[in-house]
């Protein structure tokens, strides 16, 4: 352990024998990934060249190797797309009933979980996470959201949106590169239940699942149109949120760029909604169920890279079991395995871009420079790849940059309270509001912190866990609209 | 008695619960559609509409700690204040949209019939916006309608009540606190009717109205960085897109000039509310 101020090698705890257990190679095969070498854009129905036939490609993070050649979307190629849209919507869509659109998200929800293995590859070797994560997080919840918003499409007069809720028309979706095939769910599964057509603009650097699910839809059988996915770069999304055809533009990834597409989007008709950043507070009081709890906050900040938006990046802790919750933090960030995502052992698998590694570490080296105490895993990162290593900071303040913004990385800061409503106060303190956690025993406790913090979902007792049924969303500057359950309808229908 | 000297009112602004002047010193004159002197208002500024942030982002915490059932009374009492006063706020209808005495009748007893409707719904929002959610899992899931926070609200500039009392009692119903600005030109009946949230048991700060120029305001209203959502149903479309651009620097929820009818519709309660899911382990 790599430890700077304290030696917290030397501490009270049993020394952990999982630390030192070897665990053999247990590789998942790329080969079943079964990809081509290089995709078109999938509009109206087909892979299609791009008409200014630019290319770039998209790389494994964790070897830095080519995986295939991707098609560079021009403002031509969205225009291409959203007329597509427009028709698919005019002619077929919205003749299409309610009950006819359930069964072709059925049919995608089925064909996802068929290719499951196959999706969970690609998606590991494009963006980087553990095999273990998009086996068992980003693929199943695709495909249950699409199980999910199928039974709304023929029952969204009994929604609350009135008796006769009327789609939106063409959605513009830009996706992130988080969790890019189940992104790319929440947005296209209750856009299609409530009768919208799609454009889907997914991240630059992983937009191979997006382009299988564009096969899928093949396989399905969805009418030509209905769903057209352009890849590209930040200039293929501004075509998109620009074009005078889209009626509505969802976007997922950073309050930077929301405030940006929001200014944008102010002077036109489009209806929007808007998923970006977090620094969610995950609230540990003094009775809290200690092993859960301290899997919990390794669960909130270190799944899935820390590349989650509702990751739980800032921990307050009450004083009196602060140096005891951080003995155990920095002995359990140590067993956790770094290292090849295709492992199925593997708990925290490669950054998924080189200028991420780069933010990462600039934030990282504000908190040293502001005086904040940083624990960071002796593991062995591999040679070739963007790693980096699971990281913890104590004594750090709400003034620091690390308490304030995002890193998006498995980096976490480490905050003291002593009452429960300094601990609201802190926690409430910053201009996000996506997601917190809180973990108490005492039930009447939790609730009253519920109740005060100003998040879009709280995790109480457990962390980052989500599911169709259940409400996703921000406040203040996490933005507005929300993904999942009945109120994801909301975004998609002309209420 | 008929050579006894009238004692005039002065038409202030409503901030924290007290009724200051604006602290530009400024005031202007507001006449009667026929163009006839009826007052000098107040003629707020953009400190003004600082000074009622700060007051409406405190009173919100306070508002919102009340339940739902109280709220509900608070806002069923103003109708109730309305009601008594309605001679005065009929007459000052009548002398700002220029229509008969019948018409403005009519017009303030809808705006006291849309209070009481609003009053009815604190306590129930919860239940028509929120539920519970059966998640794949030992979890026990529920989500809540919150409050935004502080709204902006620019009003009406024709319907000097009722549409007052539209765009500024579903924000406050749904929990929020607010600064209203008033019709720029027919802003008397908003001023009685703030003054009788002063006899309502609303807490200081949670509805604050600022007279004056729109122009100049509804900016204010639009940048300010602790100002959570803005309703441009005052605004024409092109200044409205100018002001959401603004509100976008800090994610404001922005509710749009509405085009249609939406009477009986719940959308104003809808926008400024987060939807806000609580996820619990459920275990022995």
């Amino acid at each position: 352990m790599n430890s700077v101020g304290t030696d917290m090698t030397e501490n009270n705890l049993p020394k952990s024998k999982l630390g030192s257990l070897q665990y053999d190679p247990a590789p998942e095969s790329a080969a079943i990934a079964k990809l081509k070498s290089s995709y078109g854009l999938f509009i109206n129905g087909k892979f299609t060249d791009p008409s200014k036939h630019e290319q770039f490609e998209t790389i494994n993070p964790a070897t830095e190797k080519r995986l295939a050649t991707i098609s560079q979307g021009s403002t031509s190629d969205v225009d291409k797309a959203v007329k597509a849209a427009r028709k698919a919507y005019d002619n077929v869509w919205s003749k299409t009933t309610g009950a006819e659109r359930a069964k072709y998200l059925y049919r995608i929800a089925r064909i996802i979980q068929e290719r499951s293995r196959e999706l969970a590859v690609v998606e590991t070797l494009d963006n980087g996470k553990p095999i273990r994560e998009s086996r068992d997080v980003d693929i199943p919840l695709a495909a249950a959201h699409y199980f999910y918003y199928a039974g709304w499409a023929d029952k969204l007069e009994h929604a609350g949106f009135g008796n006769a809720p009327k789609p939106i028309g063409v959605a513009g979706q830009i996706i992130p590169w988080n969790f890019p095939l189940m992104m790319a769910a929440w947005k296209l599964a209750p856009a299609l239940a409530a009768g919208n057509t799609c454009v889907l603009k997914p991240a630059e650097t992983t937009p191979l699942s997006a382009l299988l699910l564009g096969e899928i839809l093949q396989q399905a059988g969805l009418p030509d149109g209905v769903v057209n996915i352009v890849t590209g770069d930040g200039a293929t999304g501004s075509a998109l949120v620009d074009h005078p055809g889209v009626d509505k533009i969802a976007f997922t990834g950073s309050t930077g760029v929301g405030r940006l597409i929001q200014q944008r989007v102010a002077t036109s008709h489009k209806r929007l909604t808007l998923e970006l950043g977090g620094k969610g507070a995950n609230i540990v009081y003094e009775d809290a169920p200690i092993d859960e709890m301290i899997e919990g906050i390794i669960d909130g900040i270190f799944f899935n890279q820390g590349h989650v938006c509702c990751a739980g990046s800032r921990l307050l802790v009450q004083e009196s079991i602060a140096d005891d919750v951080l003995r155990r933090l920095v002995r359990r960030v140590e067993q956790l395995r770094v290292g090849d995502p295709m492992d199925k052992n593997t708990d925290i698998g490669a950054i998924n871009s080189a200028e991420q590694l780069k933010r990462i570490k600039e934030l990282v080296s504000y908190g040293e420079q502001e005086g904040a105490t940083r624990y960071t895993s002796s593991c062995e990162l591999p040679k070739k790849g963007f790693w980096f290593a699971p990281t913890v900071f104590a004594d750090v303040s709400q003034s620091h940059r690390i308490a304030r913004e995002e890193i998006f990385g498995p980096v976490l800061s480490v905050l003291t309270f002593r009452t429960p409503e300094e601990a609201i106060t802190k926690a409430n303190n910053t201009n996000y509001g996506l997601a917190c956690g809180v973990w108490s025993e005492k039930g009447s406790r939790t609730l009253w912190t519920a109740e005060r913090l100003r998040a879009g979902v709280v995790w109480a007792n457990t962390y980052n866990k989500f599911d169709p049924t259940s409400p996703f969303g921000g406040t203040r500057e996490s933005g507005f609209g929300r993904e999942g359950g009945k109120h994801g309808l909301e975004a998609y229908l002309n209420v | 008695m008929s050579d006894r000297l009238e004692v005039r009112k002065t038409y202030k602004l409503l901030i924290n619960g007290a009724f200051p002047r604006s602290e530009s010193g400024r005031s202007y004159e507001v006449t009667s559609q026929k163009g006839e002197f009826l007052a000098n208002a107040a003629q707020g500024s953009r400190k003004d509409i600082r000074d009622a942030v700060v007051a409406a982002r405190a009173a919100q915490a306070k508002w919102w700690s009340l339940s739902a059932y109280n709220r509900g009374q608070v806002i069923y009492r103003l109708a109730e204040m309305a009601e008594s006063r309605s001679d005065e706020l009929v007459e000052f209808v009548k002398l700002s949209e220029g229509v008969n005495t019948e018409k403005a009748k009519a017009s303030v007893a809808k705006a006291i019939d849309r209070i009481v409707w609003y009053a009815g719904w604190t306590d129930k929002i919860s239940q028509v916006l929120g539920g519970a959610n059966p998640v794949a899992g030992p979890f026990y899931n529920f989500s809540v309608p919150k409050p935004s926070g502080v709204i902006g609200v620019i009003t009406p500039q024709d319907s000097s009540l009722e549409g007052f009392v539209e765009c500024v009692i579903a924000p406050l119903a749904a929990g929020n606190s607010v600064i209203a600005l008033a019709s720029e030109k027919r802003p008397i009946p908003a001023v009685l009717l703030g003054e009788m949230t002063e006899t309502s048991d609303f807490p200081a700060g949670v509805l604050n109205i600022i007279t004056g120029i729109t122009s100049e305001l509804a900016p204010e209203l639009a940048s300010h960085e602790d100002i959570d959502g803005i309703d441009l149903e005052g605004v024409p479309a092109s200044f409205a897109d100018e002001l959401a651009f603004s509100a976008a620097g800090s994610i404001k929820r922005v509710l749009r000039p509405s085009k249609k009818n939406q009477k009986n519709s719940i959308h104003r309660l809808r926008a400024f509310v987060e939807t806000s899911t609580v996820w619990h382990t459920i275990g022995q």
